[in-house]
């Protein structure tokens, strides 16, 4: 049974709501600046994983190359940033060009100096490339593994290139953000990270309930008959092609949105962004919060991270077994991730087991079902 | 090859990697047409559908259906065409609702703008009322179709076939692993079609295709052995010996 099924009590709901919207703005008062700075940065990987688990849990397609289309958002704004911030420097351009001897401005550069552009470009660009890409790949028809494998090794040659164009945006170096100025402010200041974690709290619900209206309906429904038969959806008279295409430029404009505020608060860009590992992450924590969920993807992406940090913080260098442990129970033990089981049977059974619970004498969905009609 | 056909294919040959799935086929379907098709195993029956729908491409030949050319074209090109097809193991989505699964069937057109920005037309609704009626699934319309029984797949399926209002209805074994009485249903179901739609059956069941009461393709080694009703084919020695078996004696 899907979270949606679950028919939930309006107040339970509104009340909900005005706990978490209540959180969201006591959060800066409530947390220190280091914590909510973490926070702000784990809430917006949520949004990369709401992409992945648009293209994977219900398309799926599982890239391991979400972290090109999360670099170019970051690229994108801290371009931006640089170039408004580089007056006192020579030649009116960022710091680090003086460092190769370069003397104008980058062509692309250009447009970054417009604040509009900016802020379609953190989406748009990360969209079209990887509407592009998507296109090439679906339209040959290559999927499962294959695709697995060709966005990681795009993912490797979108990383080797940025690594080594000094010239242009500073190779392995990347471009830092927070000594940049935004208004007349210091990106980096306390007063900006604070109104950048309510932008990005208010980014995520927007996200959820875009993703949420996406998958909502007969768009949705073909997405998940793509991931389960590709080829009945096809002799029904639908263009897979164009529905992959879609669906994955979303998650690139997704990863973007996401890049860029992760960019903004963590106060670097870097083609560390485009490693392997972290793309890979990213997929763990959609299978460990739960494919196909969407609210799981986001509770994925920031307790992993927080607790990541902390760990870390505890026991140096055990993260990376907790990590893989967590993989493996997931792929193991709960297939759905923690959410899907919640949802699931989970729960009743687990209390079953330790007799908590009566047993279900008949079959499970007809004794459910027969309750639910009971209640009416 | 006259105007009344809707599907002509022509000295269809498929070679994979030099095995030839089918040989100089030819056949001929008139519109309204219900016809079955049978053969023993590797005769080519499924490969004839493959090519029809465009899932493979004949080596040599020419299929032509409603005056066009069906050779190149994307599947989901011919299937906007008029030509509907049902599986040989029942294929639905098991993880959509029964009516869902309806409305991917009866939803026009077929494209992501239409899909994402509107909602299901009324007349496209009343129809999904009408085929659940049909198939006996109308109290199972928020199910699971993957929590449905083997027959009530099959059903599904059909369902979402006739949804989809093709000119050409491909039915490959739509009665494997029913019961006598399910398969009793079916074929008055698929003639009722008949008229209408062109309807081609595939099966090895003989006592559902003399139900069917249709002309009978007969497939062998790629090639059509024989054409005619089944009284016809019985009689045929041909027929006989390559599959029907002689009666022993």
């Amino acid at each position: 049974m899907s979270l949606s099924k679950i028919k939930f009590d309006k107040k339970i709901v509104l009340s909900f709501w005005i706990i978490l919207i209540a959180l969201i703005i006591a959060a800066p008062t409530l947390l220190p600046v280091f914590r909510l700075n973490l926070l702000g940065r784990y809430l917006s990987l949520s949004i990369v994983a709401l992409g992945v688990d648009l293209i994977w849990g219900y398309t799926g397609l599982l890239s391991l190359g979400q972290g090109i289309f999360f670099a170019l958002g970051g690229y994108c704004a801290a371009m931006y940033l640089q170039i408004t911030s580089s007056s006192e420097f020579p030649n009116n351009i960022p710091e680090f060009f003086a460092l190769y001897g370069v003397e104008k401005l980058p062509f692309f550069w250009e447009p970054f100096r417009s604040p509009v552009f900016t802020f379609l470009a953190i989406w748009i660009i990360p969209a079209l490339v990887a509407g592009l890409i998507g296109f090439l790949v679906f339209r040959n028809r290559i999927k499962g593994v294959y695709f697995s494998i060709l966005t990681q090794a795009s993912l490797l040659v979108f990383f080797n290139f940025f690594n080594g164009q000094q010239k242009l945006i500073n190779g392995t170096n990347g471009l830092k953000t927070d000594v940049t100025q935004l208004f007349g402010q210091m990106v980096g200041s306390e007063s900006m990270q604070r109104i950048f974690f309510w932008i990005t709290a208010i980014l995520v619900i927007a996200a959820w309930f875009f993703a949420k209206w996406v998958v909502k309906g007969r768009f949705g429904n073909i997405l998940i008959g793509i991931r389960d038969d590709e080829p009945r959806v096809r002799f029904t008279g639908y263009n897979p092609v164009i529905f992959k295409t879609i669906i994955f430029s979303i998650a690139g404009g997704l990863a973007g949105i996401s890049g860029a505020l992760y960019t903004v608060q963590s106060g670097i860009v870097s083609p560390q962004f485009m490693t392997v590992p972290f793309s890979i992450e990213m997929v763990i924590w959609v299978a460990v919060g739960g494919r196909g969920t969407l609210l799981g993807a986001i509770l994925g992406a920031v307790f992993i991270n927080y607790a990541k940090s902390l760990v870390s913080e505890a026991l140096p260098a055990s993260w990376m077994f907790i990590q893989g442990g967590l993989f493996i129970l997931v792929v193991t033990a709960l297939p759905e991730g923690v959410l899907g089981w919640i949802q699931g049977d989970g729960p009743r059974n687990l209390l079953q087991r330790f007799g908590l619970k009566r047993k279900i004498e008949t079959y499970p969905s007809l004794e459910v079902n027969n309750k639910e009609g009971n209640n009416e | 090859m006259n105007n009344k056909d809707l599907l002509n294919l022509i000295d269809i040959t498929v070679s994979f990697e030099g095995f030839l799935a089918l040989n100089k086929l030819n056949l001929n379907l008139k519109k309204g047409e219900l016809r079955a098709v049978i053969g023993p195993n590797g005769a080519g029956k499924t490969t004839f559908l493959d090519v029809i729908t465009g899932k493979v491409k004949p080596t040599k030949g020419e299929v032509i259906f409603k005056g066009k050319s069906l050779v190149g074209r994307k599947e989901h090109k011919i299937a906007r065409l008029g030509v509907g097809r049902k599986f040989q193991s029942p294929r639905i989505f098991e993880n959509l609702t029964v009516k869902e699964n309806l409305e991917i069937s009866v939803t026009t057109p077929k494209s992501p703008l239409n899909l994402i920005n509107k909602s299901i037309k009324d007349e496209q609704l009343t129809e999904i009322d009408r085929l659940m009626k049909i198939v006996n699934l109308a109290q199972k319309v928020d199910s699971k179709a993957g929590s449905l029984s083997h027959g009530q797949k099959q059903w599904l399926e059909i369902a979402m076939l006739v949804g989809q209002k093709p000119d050409l209805m491909l039915v490959d074994e739509p009665v494997a692993g029913l019961t006598d009485e399910e398969t009793d249903l079916t074929a008055d179901l698929l003639k009722s079609l008949s008229g209408e739609n062109t309807v081609v059956v595939i099966d090895h069941d003989m006592e559902f295709i003399r139900r069917l009461d249709s002309n009978v393709s007969v497939l062998n080694q790629g090639t059509v052995l024989c054409e005619g009703t089944m009284e016809t084919i019985q009689k045929d020695k041909k027929v006989i010996d390559v599959y029907l078996g002689r009666p022993e004696d």
